[in-house]
């Protein structure tokens, strides 16, 4: 089956319908309302954490509350002021005792959950070769807690490290430690601090010396409780010489409020290592009338700390109700690496204001920014990019190319690209277009067979061919398929 | 005597309030070549777009009738479903859509809407390889972007590769002889003589009769002023080179 083919199917199944919609069923336990210290303690005591990460929230807990107000207004998104008292900091699917050991322990109601996201938890199938199946080690956070984490046995045989961030602090607490805010510390912004105070959990990561990760380690977040925030914190390794690829993806159900999704992601790379690092975010957008959605706002930055390294983002954005995000890379190491491939779809009513930074420290440094925005419906869309080159990195060069794509004269699509160049003899270039979907390309496709809606899907599918290339392939396909879905209704 | 696959009668059509036809009667039967000529600006391309079903264009009379069916109330898929075939004067392009997959899409959602089963891959790559091969194009071809960075030629001989690919039962070429060399043309004519079966009818478009020299036609019908002024054989096509099209000319 082609990918087009499948796009269409899946389309014709959602038939306009968030696919990923519904509500699992199951108790949970949450936090009083709120947020205060009392509320940080909380959820740092239900973590049974040690004295010094409960400082370190309390620190940053006390940042974000001389940040209050501070919120950033710069980025073109509009919403109404949100109440952070009136939210939900922690909320888990109630189990009996410890975490879970094995997938058995598992609630069967969550496992069907994430069958039905598609997501192959269950590592006895792959192992018994089930088709369909991938080779993928999969770590899956509901609501506020981590519910289970394949291959971890297989993972361990070569020291790579895969865990709920929660058990890395209890079984590996000088890596925690060292490298927690390293790479976005505490006061960083607005919702790094508030994220910094409460996270709940999300995934760690180590790949040791040497060692290339034999499989893609994949993460899936899931908001299914109502008046929730999800603040996930991700933390990846890679030391020397070492190379692993790392795939999250979201979901969260249909409701008329709107939920905050405030997450951090820190990545280090040492000497020679690399991360690539790919997302397909698919929360819910809300209706059409801009009713409901994920605020979708993320602080990811990786560090190429060693020389020779490289860190890789690639992100396929097509949900939220709004999205503020710039996955950046710190280029400290001389010949470091860092790359940035998005697309990201504005379809509805749905803000997205996303882009990266690149920060050149050492020299011959290089980063390569391609971004595809697809705006349609009332769609609003903004790059916004910075590439910095600092004093001492002589010999850097950045390319970016960033292309807007316009479906429908009801959207909007802008391009706000800062380039701040320190030493002489860096190399920055830059190239931007935008363009529509012509009526010629549509009747073309149309003329040839294809309805509306698939030719609207290969199009775009075509214009992020780039992008969708960089991704691995077992996401590609299903990245392909979201974008179909997420411009459901564009083309009249 | 069974009807015509394609008939014609007293269409009219506008655009932008602008009417281009004028009372169009045509009929073309299953395994005829239909010769339309006339000059730049009379409706060879708006006749074309018209029958493929662009939006834009708005019938305000008449009707066509295609294989038993209205042709008119479908939609531009549903006429490519059931096998009219349109080769673009201006070819469009599709960046990052590469031909295979491109072609590859098309028919097999025409076959899907036929209720017909898929082609895979495979059997699609073995049927181009042949198919371009015929039409002396490198293979290489059906790994770039549809039409993007073609020459004129190339994006001709493009149409004419997805014509033979989807094996249409009415093919419309719109001057797709119009800016090719001498060498192309023959490779373009060859192309489109491979399609002539008894099945299938031509409507072959064009400004001169150059084409007709490789594509014999059974009919020629020239088109002047939205109207068709008058039918005839191969011989038509030679007087018209001879005497151009100035008798067919508004005064
Ligand atoms: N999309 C359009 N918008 C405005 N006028 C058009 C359009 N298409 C065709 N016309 C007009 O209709 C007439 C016939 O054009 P066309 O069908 O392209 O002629 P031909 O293909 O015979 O050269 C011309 O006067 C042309 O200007
Ligand atoms: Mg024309």
């Amino acid at each position: 089956m082609t990918p087009l083919r499948e796009t269409v199917e899946t389309v014709e199944r959602a038939s306009g319908e968030y696919r990923y919609g519904f509500v699992t069923d199951i108790e949970t336990e949450r936090a009083p309302t709120g947020l205060n210290e009392e509320i940080v303690r909380f959820i740092s005591a239900k973590k049974e954490e040690p004295e010094w990460l409960l400082e370190w929230r309390l620190k940053a807990f006390r940042m974000w509350l001389g940040l209050e107000d501070r919120e950033p207004r710069w980025a073109n998104v509009h919403f109404p002021k949100i109440d952070f008292q009136e939210a939900c900091y922690y909320a888990a699917p109630k189990q009996e005792g410890d975490g879970p050991a094995s997938l058995d322990e598992v609630d069967p109601e969550l496992l069907r959950t994430y069958e039905k996201l598609g997501i192959p938890l269950r590592e006895q199938e792959v192992l018994a070769g089930v088709a369909g199946a991938g080779n993928v080690a999969v770590d899956a956070v509901f609501d506020s807690v981590s519910v289970a984490t394949t291959f971890k046995d297989k993972l361990a045989e070569m020291g790579v490290i895969f865990c709920p961030i929660s058990e890395a602090v209890r079984d590996h607490p000088e890596l925690v430690r060292k490298y927690l805010g390293s790479v976005v510390p505490q006061g960083d912004n607005f919702y790094a601090a508030l994220n910094s105070a409460v996270f709940s959990d999300g995934s760690f990561v180590y790949v040791p010396k040497g060692v290339q990760c034999p499989m893609e380690l994949s993460t899936y977040f899931r908001i299914n409780a109502q008046g929730t925030g999800q603040f996930e914190r991700t933390l990846i390794i890679a030391d020397e010489g070492s190379r692993v690829s790392y795939l999250e993806g979201c979901t969260a159900p249909q409701r008329d409020e709107n939920q905050l999704h405030a997450a951090v992601v820190e990545l280090v790379a040492l000497k020679d290592a690399e991360i690539k690092y790919s997302t397909v975010q698919n929360w819910y957008p809300g209706d059409a009338e801009g009713k409901g959605g994920i605020y979708n706002f993320v602080t990811k930055r990786g560090a190429c700390r060693g020389a020779d390294s490289k860190i890789s983002w690639t992100q396929v954005e097509t949900g939220s109700a709004i999205t503020w995000k710039y996955p950046s890379v710190l280029l400290q190491g001389d010949r470091s690496i860092g790359e940035f491939y998005s697309v990201a779809i504005s379809n509805l009513r749905q803000q997205a204001d996303t882009g990266t930074k690149m920060i050149h420290l050492g020299r011959d440094t290089r980063s390569t920014i391609i971004s595809k925005g697809i705006s349609a419906g009332r769609g609003q869309q903004t790059y916004r990019g910075l590439v910095r080159v600092q004093p001492k990195a002589g010999g850097a060069r950045n390319f970016t190319q960033c292309d807007s794509l316009l479906i429908g004269d009801t959207c909007g699509g802008h391009t706000v690209p800062y380039i701040d160049v320190r030493h002489p003899g860096a190399e920055v270039a830059h190239e931007a277009t935008t363009s529509r979907i012509s009526d010629a390309q549509l009747f073309y496709c149309r003329q040839r067979g294809l309805d509306p809606e698939e030719a609207v899907s290969m199009i775009v599918n075509g214009f992020c061919r780039d992008v969708l290339q960089q991704l691995p392939m077992e996401f590609a396909v299903e990245a392909q398929k979201l974008l179909g879905i997420s411009l459901e209704g564009a083309v009249g | 005597m069974s009807e015509p696959l394609l008939t014609i009668r007293n269409l009219r059509a506008s655009v932008d309030d602008k009417e281009v036809l004028k009372g169009i009667d045509l009929s073309v039967a299953a395994g005829e070549v239909a010769a339309i000529m006339g000059p730049n600006g009379s409706g060879k391309s708006t006749l074309s777009n018209v029958l493929a079903g662009r939006d834009g264009y708005e019938v305000t009379d008449g009707e066509v009738r295609y294989d038993g069916q209205d042709l008119l109330a479908m939609e531009p898929e549903e006429r490519a479903a059931t096998g009219v075939f349109m080769a673009f004067q201006y070819p469009v392009e599709i960046p990052g859509v590469v031909n295979a997959t491109f072609t590859r899409t098309a028919l097999n959602a025409q076959r899907k809407a036929r209720g017909e089963s898929a082609i895979d891959a495979i059997d699609f790559l073995k049927g181009a390889r042949a198919t371009l091969a015929r039409l002396e194009m490198d293979e290489d071809f059906l790994r770039r972007d549809v039409n993007a960075g073609f020459s004129g030629g190339e994006k001709k001989r493009n149409e004419i590769f997805q014509m033979a690919m989807l094996e249409p039962r009415l093919a419309i070429l719109d001057e797709t002889d119009s800016g090719l060399d001498i060498d192309a043309l023959r490779i373009v004519a060859t192309g489109v003589n491979a399609m002539r079966n008894p099945e299938r009818a031509l409507v072959v478009i064009t400004h001169y009769q150059r084409l007709l020299e490789y594509v014999v036609p059974d009919s020629v019908h020239v088109l002047a002023d939205g109207r068709i002024a008058r039918s005839g054989d191969r011989e038509l096509a030679l007087e018209l080179e001879r005497a151009g099209y100035a008798a067919f000319q508004p005064a």
